[in-house]
């Protein structure tokens, strides 16, 4: 498509002040540059839920491709799934334990950054590396580091408690969800931490003086100062982690798989049973649906109250 | 005993700030530490009760190991499927930022629209896809992996370029356009140097973010273009798992990212947060 550069010439050289704007109202130039990209979300993106819809209100199976329409069956099934409500729930525990650890730990750390002290560059830099490793390595890594026998902590607990302790981390009921969450919180206390840093590196620092002046306790200027300040920002960081936590996959797959039993089965590793294990297709998309209208309605919801968009 | 002065006071809090600032780095690098370790570890030295904190000698033997058995073809998948997504997510993805950066097209719905299809869970979308591929016979390609990885980035690097380009002066572009440059000179001589470091840590994270990958990888491959998140799961087992094998998989899998961000430190705020912070 032969673009009609030389009429926007002749319309520069007419118009160069005033109208600033009318240098940028080439409407073929601007779909076109939109257009593969968003040809391929469409089709990667939207297309697959259209289809997701569909298959959900069929009866395809494992043992039966039954493409008859069945009206609400599967989505009637989805109250009756005890399993599905408890991945549901599991989720939501890791995500109201990890998520204020994650915030609370990294605003700790970035306060003890927050100051410049020689070398802080280095130590930044160092605290970063288990945000950006692949989730499913730093399961592997706490998978080693819990080995009953060949871990380190385990070793670590015995020293502290003057006697051999066994402890199965990935095994034990109890300890299956710690296990988790401590590597969790692990991995992305420094994301929050990173945040957290750069939102109190802009807090106002005359104000700050001003209520040191004043006299203000530390809760005080906490709660009216810097609170506010930083607020946008931990909007934007619990929105991300929320996000991944309520996808949560790689971590659990690597530690206890769901196990022991379904204990630790969270909606994504659910999702993944019904559909890839046991091929229930068009009860997985019913699910699937089930997630991604949930989590629309409230992304939706919280970007536009958080005016994430300018 | 005297009471302290400003400055001594000041000192000591300084070494304490040190103090827990070296206590609380070591404690969060340790796994990467015993992760790295293992890596150098004999099997005899892997397997020992208690476990030894440090290995006897540097031995590169566990590497040698993923070499000759050809295990390094997962990394070589995940470079040709992260490098090629990413490549084409950004080039597709810049375009789509200029238009909606300068001309505003679709208004803000559709920029909503594009940051919403980030959030979805890869869980939920995946599973159709997987029948899609199935039925075109897509699974286990490099196209397939490559297509998917594309549309999964695509979102970020819209908006994130979005954001770098309403970054550049306006009237740059102008004074270019007056000079008698046409559009694409001008975004090709003008945009691109002026948001040359936004476009390297984009391009960066992208390549990171499917790099990671594992969901989407466990899903659509079988044994042709497996990327190395998928080969170190099969390292696990019930009984026994291949420690050598995965903490060397893991550490050739993590180097380059380790790299890659520490050279984009200064762009790291900003990408991790969608670009909400600028740092």
């Amino acid at each position: 498509m032969a673009l009609p550069f030389s009429r926007l010439h002749d319309a520069m050289s007419t118009d160069t002040y005033g109208h600033r704007l009318s240098v940028f109202s080439d409407r073929n130039f601007k779909y076109l540059m939109v257009a593969p990209g968003i040809l391929i979300l469409l089709l990667v993106g939207i297309f697959p839920l259209i289809y997701s819809l569909v298959v959900s209100f069929q009866n395809i199976t494992m043992t039966d491709v039954d493409t008859s329409f069945q009206g609400l069956l599967n989505y009637k099934q989805l109250f009756r799934d005890a399993r599905l409500w408890q991945a549901l729930g599991h989720t939501a525990l890791i995500t109201a334990i990890a998520l204020p650890l994650e915030l609370v730990l990294g605003f700790l750390l970035a306060q003890l950054f927050l100051e410049r002290m020689p070398g802080r560059q280095i130590f930044v830099a160092l605290l970063v590396l288990p945000t950006v490793l692949s989730p499913i390595v730093a399961g592997a890594t706490w998978r080693l580091m819990f080995d009953v026998r060949f871990g380190p902590i385990g070793q670590i607990v015995s020293y502290f408690a003057g006697e051999p302790v066994t402890l199965l981390w990935t095994v034990n009921p109890s300890l299956v969800y710690p296990a988790i969450i401590i590597c969790e919180v692990w991995q992305w206390t420094p994301f929050m931490f990173l945040l957290l840093l750069a939102a109190l590196s802009n807090v106002d620092q005359s104000q700050l003086e001003a209520a040191e002046l004043d006299g203000a306790s530390y809760w005080r200027v906490l709660r009216q100062i810097i609170m506010p300040a930083i607020k946008p920002v931990v909007a934007i960081a619990v929105l991300i982690r929320g996000l991944d936590l309520f996808r949560i996959f790689d971590i659990i797959w690597a530690l206890t798989e769901g196990g022991p039993g379904s204990m630790t089965e969270t909606i994504s590793l659910y999702t993944y049973v019904i559909g890839f294990t046991q091929f229930d297709t068009s009860y997985t998309a019913a699910v699937a649906f089930l997630v991604v209208a949930l989590l629309s309605v409230i992304v939706t919801l919280v970007l536009r109250r958080m005016e994430l968009v300018k | 005993m005297t009471a302290l002065t400003r400055r001594q006071r000041r000192a000591l809090t300084l070494a304490m700030r040190y103090l827990i600032a070296v206590a609380v780095t070591l404690l969060f690098l340790f796994p990467v530490y015993w992760l790295f370790m293992i890596s150098f570890k004999t099997p005899e030295e892997i397997f020992h009760v208690p476990p030894l904190w440090l290995p006897g000698q540097i031995q590169f033997n566990n590497y040698w190991v993923l070499f000759k058995d050809g295990d390094v073809v997962a990394i070589l998948n995940s470079l040709i499927v992260a490098g090629t997504s990413s490549v084409i997510a950004m080039v597709l993805g810049t375009f789509c930022a200029y238009s909606l950066a300068r001309f505003n097209t679709g208004g803000e719905n559709l920029a909503m629209w594009i940051i919403s299809q980030r959030m979805i869970p890869p869980m939920a979308v995946v599973f159709p896809i997987f029948l899609i591929y199935v039925h075109f016979g897509m699974v286990d390609t490099f196209s397939g992996l490559i297509l998917l990885y594309t549309a999964f980035n695509l979102p970020y690097v819209i908006w994130m370029m979005r954001g770098y380009i309403a970054d550049i002066p306006l009237e740059l572009e102008e004074s270019a356009l007056v000079d008698g440059c046409t559009r694409w000179q001008v975004i090709w001589k003008v945009v691109f140097p002026m948001a040359r470091s936004g476009l390297m840590a984009t391009a960066v994270f992208t390549f990171v973010f499917a790099w990671n990958d594992f969901l989407f990888a466990l899903i659509l491959t079988r044994t042709e273009v497996i990327t190395f998140p998928v080969q170190l799961t099969h390292y696990m087992g019930g009984q026994s798992n291949f420690w050598a094998k995965i903490a060397a998989m893991s550490v050739l899998g993590t180097l380059p990212i380790f790299v890659a961000v520490t050279i984009m430190q200064r762009y790291l705020v900003r990408g991790i947060s969608l670009g909400a912070v600028k740092g």
